[in-house]
């Protein structure tokens, strides 16, 4: 499985990762070489076979619906980059 | 005395606290002060907190003066800087959270700090611990201390440096696919990954959420099982934190190895291992033949897809996991962003290094439609085989030992060209992840001057047979006390 250079853009962009043109080309080859590395996985034969969805093959607990502690939301919005007024700010996103 | 700390053991450090020998500040202020001078060469730490360290020390003296200290008050460590630790930076060694201080304690932290231990630093490591030779840190990689021209390993190879240079006498990871083991290998140190769930996630960076595992490093096994007993336990705040009662690890040291099954998988014995690395593991299982333990031929027919099958699931869950870097709640924020899709991009564009970043588009794409069930779906298979593998497996036998590494420490810059020639060196680590088994790595020999490492695996929840085991043959052999020239 080989990616090229507009393969690689496309995924980038739907990671959310603004990439250079320029660093493309070597993009492809790596994550294509990774890819060829993983491609091992087709030759296994797993017919039958239950994916694993947890290690220890345990249920996923659950815990009661009750508010157990309230975030500092100050303490948190101390660490924002952009925070006014208890709001999280960003560019602009409705004209 | 006092100009030897460096060289005693953990158990040896508490007496001496104990006795009054030295106080616990005494203590931080040598191993400051060993920081100091050399981990300018070495690189070990991102951040020291030197303040907070002789504040916690002072703590620990009022503690053992009212006759309150427990094993590990006033011990010195350091914390890999991928636990949350409250009020001091945690950067994950990534641009991205090079300004981030972390709001509240990891659950490790906040119960190591419990049993009265004295953070000296931060640990340095590959960012968002992705990658097997802390190259890929934000701050530039850790060297080994055995020869500071190869890597201290990854992705906890600050941690590894740190205990190895004789800067802490045990220092905490996580381990993934190998990141507490592998450092632990080439630095000539005892590192052990718990079964997954043994240990809270809580406030450790989240990297693939069905295989992280915080572990711990220290000069023996001993000692590690002091830290362990500290580490472990339920936590409500980590769904998948397993409910089962902690044992006293250092208790349960001492068990005879008669009778003990030791299984030799032969695929770890194969093609890609170092001839002297394989010797020296072969000589270890020969010391546990003569231990008493009864050495049985194995087979995981499986091991060969463990790579892959760890490269597709790791990276899927890191891709998800990473989303939550936005550049609006925390972290890096790219400067005038256009509108938000902007902002989200160039924020992680400039904020992730290369590793990480290639991880990211690897985990988006074995997720994309189309490719989902030919890649993700197929690895969680494969996963299942490889789990089957071991259940059969300890059904023979007790324990599996085999090598940590293929070969030992290699040259900083050596195998940065290609990421796949890195990653299939984790060949022997992966598979105790993806099965979620604790697995142990203790320092066997020495290859040219480097120490190399052997691994022991056991079924889940084995953490006290497998520490038990490399202590029986700490018993009867120097390995582990061997140093590099720094830590003299």
């Amino acid at each position: 499985m080989s990616l090229d250079a507009d393969q690689v853009r496309r995924v980038a962009e739907l990671a959310r990762l603004a990439v250079d043109d320029a660093e493309l080309p070597l993009y492809a080859q790596e994550l294509s070489s990774i890819l060829d590395m993983v491609d091992q996985l087709q030759s296994a034969d797993t017919k039958g076979v239950e994916p694993m969805a947890h290690p220890l093959n345990m249920v996923q607990r659950l815990r009661a619906d009750e508010v157990s502690e309230r975030p500092d939301r100050d303490a948190y919005q101390a660490l924002a980059p952009q925070a006014e007024g208890g709001h999280y700010l960003v560019p602009r996103v409705i004209e | 005395m006092t100009n030897a700390l460096h060289t005693l053991s953990v158990r040896q450090l508490a007496q001496g606290l104990r006795d009054k020998s030295f106080s616990a500040l005494e203590l931080a202020e040598h191993f400051l002060a060993r920081i100091k001078a050399h981990d300018g060469d070495i690189n070990a730490l991102i951040t020291r907190t030197d303040a907070q360290a002789l504040a916690d020390a002072q703590r620990a003296d009022d503690a053992l003066a009212r006759g309150q200290a427990g094993p590990l008050t006033g011990i010195p460590l350091v914390h890999k800087d991928i636990f949350l630790t409250e009020g001091v930076r945690t950067s994950c060694a990534s641009r991205m959270l090079d300004n981030f201080v972390a709001p509240f304690d990891a659950t490790v932290v906040a119960k190591l700090k419990q049993a009265g231990v004295v953070s000296l630093g931060k640990a340095n490591m590959d960012e968002f611990a992705m990658g097997s030779s802390n190259e890929t840190s934000y701050y530039g990689p850790s060297r080994n201390p055995w020869d500071t021209q190869r890597i201290a390993g990854g992705s906890s190879g600050g941690s590894a440096a740190a205990v190895a240079a004789g800067f802490a006498p045990l220092a905490t990871g996580t381990d993934t696919g190998g990141s507490v083991r592998q450092p632990a290998a080439l630095t000539g140190l005892t590192g052990l990954k718990p079964t997954y769930g043994r240990c809270s996630r809580w406030g450790i960076v989240a990297f693939a959420s069905s295989l992280d595992q915080a572990g711990g490093f220290a000069r023996s096994a001993e000692d590690l099982a002091l830290m362990l007993t500290a580490m472990a336990g339920f936590d409500p705040k980590d769904s998948t934190s397993a409910q089962q009662d902690v044992p006293d690890y250092s208790a349960a040291l001492n068990q005879p190895l008669a009778g003990l099954k030791l299984g030799r998988p032969r695929e770890f014995f194969a093609d890609g291992l170092d001839a002297a690395t394989g010797a020296a593991v072969e000589a270890a299982i020969e010391e546990y033949r003569k231990l008493g333990a009864e050495i049985v031929d194995i087979s995981l027919p499986n091991s060969a897809l463990s790579v892959p099958a760890y490269y597709v699931v790791a990276p899927a869950e890191a891709s998800s996991n990473l989303a939550r870097f936005d550049g609006v709640r925390y972290g890096h924020r790219a400067d005038s962003p256009a509108d938000l899709k902007d902002l989200y991009s160039r924020s992680r564009g400039e904020g992730f290094g290369r590793e990480v970043q290639r991880r990211i588009m690897i985990g988006a794409y074995v997720l994309s439609h189309g490719y989902y069930d030919a890649y993700y779906l197929q690895a969680q298979k494969v996963r299942q085989l490889i789990a089957a593998d071991f259940e059969r497996a300890f059904t023979e036998v007790d324990l599996i030992i085999g090598p940590t590494t293929p070969a030992p420490a290699y040259k900083l810059g050596e195998k940065n060209n290609d990421p796949v020639t890195m990653y299939l060196d984790d060949i022997y680590t992966v598979s105790a992840n993806l099965a979620g088994l604790p697995a142990l790595s203790a320092p066997c020999g020495m290859v040219e001057g480097l120490p190399v490492g052997m691994q022991l695996m056991g079924p889940q929840f084995a953490e006290g047979r497998l520490l038990a085991a490399a202590h029986a043959y700490q018993q009867v052999t120097d390995w582990h006390l061997q140093r590099a020239e720094v830590a003299q």
